[in-house]
């Protein structure tokens, strides 16, 4: 296997597998080579259907779909996938509990070119605090593998967020990843801090833990896949143990991965918090992803250096 | 063609929601009066001759599906529920109390019968045509009925699920416009609705939506369409069956007072037939 994937890839082959279930349906809005469905609708080419570019109504499709006992999949890219359709999500979906699976790709910077208009930075904020939802942002292929079987097993409405582009190997295999919806994996055991990432950006976390290694400082890494239901044994268990906590996300800080953190530990567990992510901002053109992410400081850099600082204010 | 048996059976249906709608409404309570009262008759042929339904199995698979997308009018469904025994008739009088299985609008979750949640406008066509394609999908010959607003037409949604429905050539899809040519603060604004349907390739046909010989002829025909989805442009009042109410915007979400009440009740029970459903 090579040292990295893009996300997509993996998607496809995994909708690939549960598409044996004849329950099984893909929706796309006319972006099915880009998603990689169109993996799915050469194998099923009678549960693959394109609503066009009408959002809207693909998730209204869906609802009805799931109403009949199906296992709808739909997509878009996740600036649209959420935000665009809030309505119908929170009203077909998530009030009337319709098992409709939510899978927005491109998410975060990571389509660099198009610039703002086709950057994620609210929508795994805007799902979050739908009632009923489930957030999802696997942080490799691998998880991405694990993640489509986990949430066509769980019956019920959920947002799936994935990259864009090849992002390295957390895992190293699917044996070695085990991946239960709402549990956070530790990655790396540490004293010292505790960074807690999910998403493109856990690959960061787990090198930014390598490197405040060498200066002394244990840092314990939580990959925290599922934002929604969030972890909090998990995270008051960093809390108490480390007393310091950094979380680095590709999304804005308000109301997703750190937001959520902030809210457990407000009420649970007060411990100093640093966040790593987009600061309340959009996003802009760049002609690469990683270009953009430095400019956000969305980077191992800027992780240790927040996981420095958090340290200190013990 | 239809009896006049059958007919005259299913008017005094019609008449009987009428008067359900207006005990509801007893006592202050506010509702949704004037579009409850222009989807009456048609409701009463839904649910009281067309649609294959089993209220002592209300999860049937076969069961054909109904999707009210103006959810606001569910006084009507209600009373209809209640009378094929979904849930005994006393809940009526706890719609809209707090732990009520009867909401403000329709909750697929709490209310036997009701098969899909409504409520923000423009939705339920949409849910209707994934309903209607999930029959196909799954080889099964359930039809699915759908009443949209012409004021909730103004939604671009619908028109998504228009073009979605007429290139997937939904033809197990019934869609019933009630055009009482009234929103809830005046004319609508929608324009031509029986045009834009044929534009958008539906099979559409203008029928007048109190007059049951024509809603059940147009029922049947709707059957009969093949590889297109069908759109029954009703002409309806917003209010029909109590004079003060018809045509009236300030009776679209309202309380009568105790003096209206009493008159709403007396023209209904004017008008003959039974006094329950």
């Amino acid at each position: 296997m090579c040292s990295r994937e893009d996300m997509r890839d993996a998607y496809g082959d995994a909708l690939v597998q549960i598409g044996e279930d004849p329950r099984v349906v893909v929706l796309d809005a006319d972006l099915s080579h880009s998603n990689k469905t169109d993996i799915f609708k050469k194998k099923y080419p009678k549960r693959f259907f394109d609503v066009g570019i009408a959002e809207s109504n693909m998730v209204g499709v869906a609802a009805g779909l799931s109403l009949t006992g199906l296992i709808p999949f739909i997509h878009t890219f996740s600036v649209f996938a959420v935000g665009r359709v809030y309505d119908q999500i929170r009203i077909s979906v998530c009030y009337q509990k319709a098992n409709v699976k939510i899978v927005g790709t491109s998410a975060g910077l990571s389509d660099a070119h198009d610039g703002a208009t086709h950057q994620s930075v609210d929508d795994v904020t805007l799902a979050r605090v739908l009632p009923n939802m489930t957030v999802i942002a696997p942080c490799d292929g691998i998880e991405v593998r694990k993640a489509v079987r986990a949430i066509y097993d769980h019956f019920g409405p959920v947002y799936l967020r994935i990259n864009r582009m090849p992002v390295p190997f957390v895992w190293e295999s699917m044996e070695n990843c085990q991946f239960k919806i709402g549990k956070a994996n530790c990655l790396k055991e540490g004293s010292d801090v505790t960074i807690i990432a999910s998403g493109s950006t856990v690959h960061l976390a787990v090198k930014a833990a390598n490197q405040t290694s060498k200066i002394g400082m244990k840092a314990e890494v939580l990959d925290m896949h599922t934002i929604k239901p969030i972890d909090e044994d998990a995270i008051l268990k960093a809390a108490k143990k480390t007393g310091a906590l950094v979380t680095v996300e590709e999304h804005s800080v308000i109301g997703a991965l750190g937001g959520a953190v902030a809210e457990v530990l407000g009420e649970k567990y007060p411990a100093p918090l640093e966040r790593i992510g987009i600061k309340d901002m959009f996003g802009e053109s760049a002609l690469n992803w990683g270009e953009l992410l430095n400019a956000h400081n969305i980077t191992v850099e800027a992780i240790v250096d927040a996981a420095k600082k958090v340290h200190q204010r013990k | 063609m239809h009896s006049q048996l059958t007919i005259r059976s299913l008017e005094e249906k019609a008449l009987a929601i009428r008067r359900g709608i207006i005990e509801i409404m007893s006592n202050g309570k506010r509702g949704h009066l004037g579009g409850s009262l222009s989807i009456a008759d048609i409701i009463a042929a839904l649910y009281f001759h067309q649609m294959r339904i089993d209220p002592t199995n209300p999860n049937w698979e076969d069961r054909d599906r109904f999707v009210l997308s103006k959810g606001h009018s569910v006084l009507a469904q209600y009373v209809a529920l209640a009378e094929l025994g979904f849930f005994p008739r006393e809940e009526l009088k706890e719609v809209k109390k707090i732990g009520s299985i009867l909401q403000g609008h329709p909750d697929r979750l709490k209310t036997p019968g009701i098969e899909a949640s409504t409520g923000s406008l423009g939705q339920g066509l949409s849910i209707a045509c994934g309903m209607a394609l999930g029959a196909k999908i799954k080889r099964k010959d359930f039809r699915t009925y759908v009443i949209v607003g012409d004021g909730e037409s103004t939604e671009g949604m619908v028109w998504e699920a228009a073009i979605f429905a007429s290139h997937y050539k939904l033809d197990n899809l019934t869609g019933i416009t009630d055009q009482n040519r009234l929103m809830a603060s005046g004319s609508t604004i929608v324009g031509s609705l029986v045009s834009k349907w044929r534009a958008f390739g539906w099979e559409t046909k203008e029928i007048d939506g109190h007059n049951m010989s024509e809603i059940l002829d147009a029922l049947d025909w709707a059957l009969t369409v093949k590889n297109r989805p069908v759109m029954l442009v009703c002409n309806t009042i917003k209010g029909r069956g109590i004079s003060f109410v018809e045509n009236n915007v300030d009776f679209h979400h309202c309380a009568l007072t105790p003096e209206q009440y009493e008159k709403a009740v007396k023209e209904l029970s004017e008008k003959g037939g039974k006094n329950n459903v």
